[in-house]
């Protein structure tokens, strides 16, 4: 078949396929990250009330949203969560958290170390491989300006 | 006599009988608008097993001997299975049926297995190299997510176009003669690419090869889509039912009052969340020996053709960017 019928194919299964509604997908995914985002916010609001220092209090704050993600994805409810809410409820830290447990559970039956150990990071490896990455090209580009004087 | 008939084709002169048939399906199928005519409802999608893949090979094991049962027949005398599933190496079809005993041609059509099994078989029948054999196929949901995407608990949206594979396995005993059901004929579809890359929109990957395959067996056997009292299509869900009525429209054929997707059939899209329709291996079988198989039986349809419908990838093949080709296989099922 040549390319240009492959083309026409194409944008025609376009046409005639459904999608969801992005204004309705970013409404909801404006609610839910902003639950999300809330629930941290109380969170983090509670530690200072208890005189911890600020580092601290960020650090409670990402553990357990981290946990409740787990909880949540461990009783299949996560999903559900995120079914609604999409971006909202993947981009947070509990949607990596999700992203992280998901494959740990699924891969359990083939093992600890085949299983688990090799596959656990299936779906949030690029996100730490990349994240590493560029904090660490960040990191050089901010090195050459300060060994060239550019900032101080 | 030959009995080639076409390009394609294939018209059996001693047209091989379904003897028996089964069909075994999970918990979701069977709250589905079908679930009352299914032989077995799991309670769960594990079955009593550890794994994924263990259930799945217990739904053959099950539904191979239960058709084996209800064709009056014992193991021994059923010559070869044929028999596929969609997990890599087809590892369903192996650990499930090593304790039969019965000489296997293991098959990989994608979701069009079925119709390749019942193709082969019949065949292999109408051939007299066998006086018995069993066509089978499953699918599970659960393994066939983590084979081809994510894990379970994974979250995420599906697309609208997304299918929802079926958890069940249908098998069927063939013989010369003694069922109310006989295979008359069979379409053997060639690989057709349109070009499309989304394994998430296999509607869209497959309805080509359904049109090809179907267009080809009106040529063959010089039949018009009137001839058929349904054809039955096997996973092109909502999105591909459209582009299948489309293409054929296109080529001088509506087959829009014949025309029905198990994948349809099976769920309760709306009700049961399932987004464009159900998939698998195991959708095509369950279908056909739960539902056409029933109606054929009891002569409210006299002749139907079932065309299961398969998307080519794997998991490399489409991270490697490589498009989705589809294959669809016509078998012509009459009443008798």
């Amino acid at each position: 078949m040549d390319e240009k019928k492959q083309q026409q194919y194409g944008e025609y299964v376009k046409q005639v396929t459904p999608t969801h509604s992005l204004p309705l997908n970013m409404l909801k995914a404006f609610i839910v990250g902003g639950i999300i985002c809330v629930i941290g916010q109380f969170i983090l609001n509670f530690c200072e009330g208890r005189g911890m220092e600020k580092d601290i209090c960020g650090a409670w704050t990402s553990l357990i949203l981290i946990l409740v993600s787990i909880i949540l994805t461990g009783f299949n409810i996560y999903p559900s969560i995120a079914k609604f809410g999409g971006a909202g409820a993947l981009v947070p830290i509990t949607g990596f958290a999700n992203s992280v447990a998901a494959p740990a559970i699924e891969f359990k039956k083939e093992g600890q170390v085949f299983g688990v150990g090799c596959k656990i990071f299936t779906i949030a490896g690029p996100v730490i491989l990349y994240g590493i990455f560029t904090s660490w090209l960040l990191g050089l580009i901010y090195y050459l300006l300060q060994w060239t004087g550019v900032i101080s | 006599m030959t009995q080639m008939v076409g390009k394609q084709s294939l018209q059996f002169e001693h047209a091989p009988h379904i003897l028996g048939h089964a069909s075994i399906v999970g918990k979701k199928e069977g709250e589905g608008p079908l679930g009352h005519l299914f032989d077995v409802v799991g309670e769960d999608a594990l079955f009593g097993e550890k794994t994924w893949e263990a259930a799945e090979s217990y739904l053959q094991k099950q539904a191979g001997e239960m058709a084996i049962g209800k064709a009056g027949l014992e193991s021994w005398q059923i010559r070869y299975i044929f028999s596929g599933d969609l997990l890599a190496q087809g590892v369903a079809t192996s650990f499930g049926l090593v304790d039969l005993n019965i000489p296997l041609f293991g098959l990989y059509g994608a979701c069009s297995t079925i119709g390749e099994a019942l193709s082969l078989g019949a065949m292999t029948v109408a051939a007299d190299y066998a006086d018995y054999v069993i066509s089978m196929a499953s699918s599970h949901f659960g393994s066939a997510e983590k084979e081809f995407r994510f894990p379970l608990q994974y979250a995420g949206q599906r697309p609208l176009s997304a299918c929802w594979t079926v958890t069940g396995c249908g098998a069927f005993v063939l013989g010369k003669d003694g069922g109310k059901v006989r295979i008359t004929g069979i379409t053997t579809g060639k690989i057709v690419d349109y070009g499309i890359k989304d394994s998430l929109n296999m509607g869209a990957c497959m309805a080509p090869a359904a049109c090809d395959t179907i267009y080809q067996n009106f040529m063959d056997f010089n039949r018009q889509p009137s001839d058929y009292d349904r054809i039955f299509t096997g996973d092109l869900g909502n999105v591909g039912k459209t582009i299948l009525l489309d293409l054929l429209k296109e080529k001088g054929f509506d087959i829009s009052s014949q025309h029905s997707d198990c994948g349809i059939e099976i769920y309760d899209a709306e009700r049961q969340d399932t987004h464009n329709g159900g998939s698998g291996c195991g959708c095509a079988a369950v279908t056909l020996s739960a539902y056409i198989m029933r109606q054929l039986e009891k002569k409210a349809w006299k002749r139907v053709m079932l065309v299961p419908t398969g998307a080519l990838l794997s998991k490399v093949s489409y991270n490697e960017g490589n498009t989705v080709p589809g294959i669809a296989q016509a078998v012509v099922l009459e009443s008798c």
